[in-house]
């Protein structure tokens, strides 16, 4: 006993002791480190110190970052947030599931079903070809415009319908790049058994297409969290409405700024959460 | 007596390229035909051809006395009778095993999983694999990945199996388990047409070995012929590099 333990004793003080290389990369790496951490707080430093130094810095400081506006108006900000992750959160599904059906009709190959292929072709030409902006105010203005009864006239609606049109679109375009991506041998495969060209896409090629581009669909959907703003055009209050009533009512752009704050903390983890996510694809694809 | 599957006359070619030029080969009920050749000398075309997931350009095929290479025929039928295992396995890698093996029974005939589980697992059980059932393609080593793909095409209970050089992409170590899988189907009747570089396992099991060079059945015959004493200077060139 007392000799098997002093054996691993000595097997786990061997496993210890680096080897030279061990210990030369050690020592790199403790350097690099040094550097660039005396690097960066001289940096850091030198902002703290040289900018509110500049001639201005209080005008800026007074119009940009105020904390009595900026507390004043932060919570009237996250409230109307709330208007814009609501939209977001209608939004998402519906642009999700017309995305795919835009992307299956792209891929119809009967003869019989070629206007819906066309339809296809011509819908994703046609909306990733138009600024947003331009598509909210023709639906979100023109079609309320028509003289609907309520509640058809509501700017919710038709708003939402243009981002549904536009970034379905998008939706479309990747969900059909994780289609063309699933290898030729995969059909052959599920055609040798028999399968019917349907259930070939719906059980073998899709699930693995969709797979493939949940990330790249993630980026489109954190470029959506932030084009929901632009609903403010025609009529909704969401934070950036909001913020331009506070800016005249205070007369200063600290809400502007306050409102930038909310969606750089929800959309820089989104993006680098999509980035990991790309990356581990990337990576277990090579 | 009429062959269970024949070839009259097959061409194909993708392009400029002319692939098969002009096979005829019978395969007979329960036998094991082996066609053996340089890389690029038709073998996996044919067989691709044989089971519709290539249209033949010129050239009849028949299934039980019957042409299934009438052009605009629905391949569907077919294929459900003739299997075929690739190279590359070309799993589902989203999908269990057993999934992988369930999906064609499930959809193609209308089994539910209750019904086909326990056949399944009988089949998982026969090949050594029914604790590997539930795992995805992806934890499984390349020979077991492989009899998982053979179990597949076998669930769909085809009369004709074909097998496009299963062993090619194996580890030299894992390639004995997947040909006892071969000898197991052998010995219970199934009609095999086998590509493959595996001369050892020609030699022992098949009932005609065929020689193809440049998209042409150069010689065929029984294996202790056309190995013992190849007629052909090609075949005797060929022979005389892989043995």
């Amino acid at each position: 006993m007392a000799d098997t333990s002093s054996q691993n004793r000595a097997a786990e003080l061997l496993a210890k002791t680096p080897t030279r290389r061990e210990a030369y990369e050690a020592d790199v790496r403790r350097r690099s480190n040094r550097i660039a951490l005396i690097s960066t707080v001289s940096v850091v430093l030198a902002i703290i110190v040289l900018v509110p130094l500049a001639p201005g810095w209080e005008a800026v400081q007074r119009a940009f970052f105020n904390g009595r506006v900026f507390a004043a108006t932060f919570p009237g900000l996250l409230d109307a947030f709330l208007l814009n992750v609501m939209i977001f959160a209608w939004s998402a599904p519906l642009i999700a599931l017309t995305g795919l059906a835009i992307a299956l009709c792209r891929d119809a190959r009967a003869p019989a079903l070629f206007p819906v292929r066309l339809f296809g072709i011509a819908y994703t030409d046609v909306f990733r070809g138009l600024p947003v902006v331009l598509v909210i105010y023709i639906i979100g203005f023109g079609v309320p415009g028509l003289g609907l009864p309520r509640p058809w006239n509501s700017p919710y609606i038709w708003g939402t319908l243009a981002l549904v049109l536009v970034y379905s679109a998008y939706v479309a375009e990747v969900i059909r790049s994780g289609i063309d991506s699933i290898h030729q041998s995969q059909r052959s495969a599920a055609a040798s058994l028999g399968l019917s060209d349907r259930d070939i896409m719906r059980f073998v090629v899709l699930p693995q297409a969709i797979r493939n581009v949940v990330p790249a669909n993630m980026n489109l959907f954190i470029a959506l969290q932030k084009d929901v703003a632009l609903l403010s055009f025609i009529g909704p209050v969401e934070v950036f409405r909001q913020a331009g009533v506070y800016k005249s009512l205070y007369a200063n752009f600290t809400p502007y700024v306050g409102a930038a704050l909310i969606f750089l903390v929800l959309t820089v983890p989104a993006t680098r959460y999509a980035d990991y996510l790309m990356n581990k694809q990337n990576r277990a694809r090579s | 007596m009429t062959a269970k599957l024949s070839l009259r006359g097959v061409r194909k070619r993708f392009g400029d390229l002319e692939v098969c030029k002009g096979i005829d080969l019978d395969v007979g009920e329960g036998e094991m035909v082996c066609l053996i050749g340089a890389s690029g000398s038709g073998k996996s075309t044919l067989l691709r051809c044989m089971n519709l997931l290539e249209p033949i350009d010129d050239g009849t095929i028949w299934l039980d006395g019957t042409d299934i290479s009438e052009p605009g025929l629905d391949p569907q039928p077919v294929r459900q009778k003739i299997g075929i295992v690739f190279q590359s396995f070309n799993l589902f890698p989203h999908m269990t095993a057993a999934e992988n093996v369930m999906l064609a029974p499930r959809r193609v005939r209308g089994l539910s999983r209750d019904t086909l589980r326990p056949r399944v697992t009988q089949l998982f059980a026969r090949f050594g694999l029914e604790d590997r059932m539930d795992y995805y393609p992806d934890q499984l080593s390349g020979g077991q990945q492989q009899r998982v793909a053979i179990i597949r095409a076998l669930a769909m209970e085809p009369e004709i199996m074909l097998f496009d050089e299963i062993t090619s992409a194996l580890d030299p170590e894992l390639v004995g388990e997947v040909l006892d899988v071969l000898r197991d189907l052998r010995q219970q009747g199934m009609t095999m047409v086998l590509a493959t570089h595996e001369m050892g396992f020609a030699r022992e099991l098949a009932d005609k070995v065929c020689f193809l060079d440049a998209g042409r059945i150069l010689e065929q015959g029984p294996p202790e012929t056309l190995f013992a004493a190849p007629r052909e200077a090609r075949t005797k060139a060929f022979l005389s590099r892989v043995l």
